[in-house]
């Protein structure tokens, strides 16, 4: 009890104090926060761009690309392979009758970024009927699908948001062909609302593709077809193929890009936490000194050294969590929710938004909480030690 | 009157760099129960030295410090700090008050490191606050307060547990002469209505007349008593 009570009055005195050296533990605050903010930032920008991954994969469709191809740009299919991938277990069929088989082409064209003005690559994807089938988030917002065997584009919501020269009506030239933009579809959290979209064999005569696709998308009649598909496609020698569902090449694609952005994030955070600590151990050493009569007196009184200790251990974590609120609600409101963009699989770019989300705001707490921990622990321990003697 | 502190062959120095300076050596000392003892002497003749070694705040060489027939010269650190909260009071030059705490808050601080109830704390602050007639300031801050109203109240926190050693080093060395002596009135009453033995180092002979008795202290020794 006499413990509790000590301490806890020696604890509350070092908080109360800390108005006397104001600018200080202000400097001290700001710094933290900007850890906060700044790691909070990466992380939401890394979980924005994987959940965008993850969430542009079904688990019924199955994605077929030339084996040891990791990516749909580097891919090559032949009509013949096409034909065999249709006769494949489980396949559903389309409203036609036939297997519901989207053979596609994804190739780089150039686009100029709103935010910056620079030329960036942009992915140009040429679908079939089927196409639209297999992606079920894929609403219309405005205009048309493009018209069969046109030079017509659609373009997606994510794509128009992040980069200019595609708006509604407007011609866009890649290589020697002139295009028009007739819609602009929407796929909320996908990857395919970066993307522009034209008629597959327009796409194949007009960039010399000849017969050949890149990639297939077999829509099965259900997950559990799954295995036996692949199975199918692994076994047949005429194929050379790998199929995966599309939601595991989607997490692979997240895995490896978000992880890059964490990569960047968590060192710079780290780097920064170390100028926020010095900064810290400035403020508690100060405050240390500032106090070191007050804290004599007590010790002289009978306070032990364990609740001068506590007193400026506490006063650190205090000063770290004020900072990582203030950190934690600048980056609430200047990035989350704020769209992005950036390099995604196969050099192509992805439009995102950032994502902060609780299991991340803790990281960046925790991260706050060290810093100031460890900020506190060394002056506390020369409040400690402080001589309680009469006069100094 | 019995024996209530005693100094034996008490020895006591400081290393300053590679030199030692002897402050106390084989110093001898006996002080009764009740005792009113003024100490002076010139500056840097170990005047606060001694008052550290009496109240436990620092250790000596070698030799016994005995209080109340208990030896404390073998004490840890930290069995010496509980020691000095049970059984001293001290008063400060300069108050040595929290700033921002009010008048009553500090005088509560060593009650702090008992197991009374709030209650009881709150009861015992109001007692120590009317000896030194200052109840009615006890929501003050100590910037609120004179020098001597500040000295009161440290004289309140010295008091409010109940320890039966009083240590004041310079308790009026910052005050006025009047104010001085209001103070110095009260560490009398203290003396003798409420028997608290009281060691007083002071500067000022006119300081000293209130004690029972003055003590000199010399390169080490004590040099002459008046009585
Ligand atoms: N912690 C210390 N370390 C080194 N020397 C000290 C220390 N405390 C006091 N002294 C020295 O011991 C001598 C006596 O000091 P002190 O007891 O404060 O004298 P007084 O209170 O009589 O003026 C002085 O010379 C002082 O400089
Ligand atoms: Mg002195």
């Amino acid at each position: 009890m006499s413990l509790l009570n000590q301490t806890g009055s020696v604890i509350l005195m070092n908080i109360r104090s800390i108005p006397q050296r104001l600018w200080m533990s202000l400097a001290t605050v700001v710094s933290i926060a900007l850890v906060v903010a700044v790691l909070l930032g990466f992380l939401a920008l890394a979980n924005g761009f994987s959940q965008t991954l993850k969430g542009s994969g079904s688990s019924d469709v199955a994605i077929v690309l030339r084996d040891g191809s990791q990516s749909e740009i580097n891919s090559t299919l032949t009509r013949e392979q096409i034909v065999l991938l249709g006769q494949g277990p489980g396949v559903r069929a389309a409203a036609d009758g036939g297997p519901l088989v989207s053979a596609e082409l994804l190739l780089i064209v150039d686009g100029i970024k709103r935010s910056t003005g620079t030329k960036a690559n942009m992915p140009l994807r040429g679908i079939g009927p089927n196409g639209l089938v297999v992606r079920q988030q894929v609403r219309l917002k405005e205009g048309r699908m493009f018209a069969p065997g046109s030079n017509e584009i659609v373009v997606g919501a994510g794509l128009l948001r992040e980069f200019s020269g595609f708006e509604m009506g407007k011609t866009v030239r890649f290589g020697a062909q002139t295009w028009r933009v007739v819609g602009v579809f929407e796929a909320p959290g996908t990857v395919f609302e970066s993307e522009l979209w034209a008629d597959a064999p327009v796409v194949q005569s007009l960039f010399n593709r000849g017969s050949s696709f890149q990639t297939a998308r077999v829509a099965l009649t259900s997950p559990a077809q799954l295995d036996a598909y692949t199975a199918y496609v692994g076994s047949d020698p005429r194929l050379q193929l790998q199929a995966q569902s599309e939601q595991t090449y989607f997490a692979a694609q997240a895995e490896r890009s978000g992880l890059l952005i964490r990569y960047i994030g968590w060192p710079l955070g780290v780097i920064m936490s170390i100028g926020a600590l010095a900064g810290a151990l400035n403020t508690m050493y100060a405050s240390v000194s500032a106090r070191a009569t007050e804290i004599a007196t007590l010790r002289v009184i009978g306070f032990s050294g364990f609740s001068a200790f506590m007193g400026t251990m506490c006063e650190a974590l205090v000063l770290s969590t004020v900072g990582a609120l203030l950190g934690t609600a600048v980056c609430g409101l200047l990035f989350n929710g704020l769209s992005a963009s950036t390099l995604g699989a196969g050099f192509t770019q992805v439009a995102f938004r950032l994502q902060m989300g609780p299991e991340l705001v803790l990281q960046a707490i925790v991260l706050a909480l060290v810093i100031g921990f460890v900020g506190g622990v060394l002056p506390g321990i020369r409040a400690a030690r402080q001589r309680p003697l009469l006069a100094l | 009157m019995t024996d209530f502190i005693r100094l034996t062959d008490v020895c006591k120095s400081y290393t300053r760099g590679k030199e030692s300076i002897s402050i106390f050596d084989r110093l001898n000392l006996v002080i009764p129960k009740g005792d009113f003892v003024a100490i002076m002497g010139p500056s840097g003749s170990g005047k606060t030295t001694l008052l550290n070694l009496l109240g436990g705040t620092d250790r000596c060489d070698s030799g016994q410090i005995s209080f109340d027939g208990e030896r404390i010269e073998g004490y840890s650190e930290g069995q010496l700090t509980a020691w000095r909260a049970r059984n001293v009071g001290f008063i400060f030059q300069f108050y040595n008050l929290m700033p921002i705490l009010t008048a009553a808050q500090n005088v509560e601080l060593p009650l702090l490191l008992t197991s009374l109830s709030a209650q009881r704390r709150k009861e015992n602050v109001l007692t120590a606050l009317k000896i030194v007639e200052l109840a009615d300031r006890a929501r003050h801050k100590p910037k609120e307060l004179s020098g001597g109203q500040q000295q009161r109240v440290a004289i309140a926190r010295a008091i409010v547990s109940d320890p039966k050693l009083l240590l004041c080093d310079e308790p009026t060395g910052d005050l006025d002469r009047s104010t001085a002596n209001d103070i110095l009135s009260t560490l009398q009453l203290l003396n003798r209505e409420l028997g608290k033995t009281i060691i007083m180092v002071t500067h000022d002979p006119e300081a000293a007349r209130f004690a029972t008795r003055t003590l000199h202290l010399d390169k080490g020794q004590f040099v002459e008593v008046t009585t």
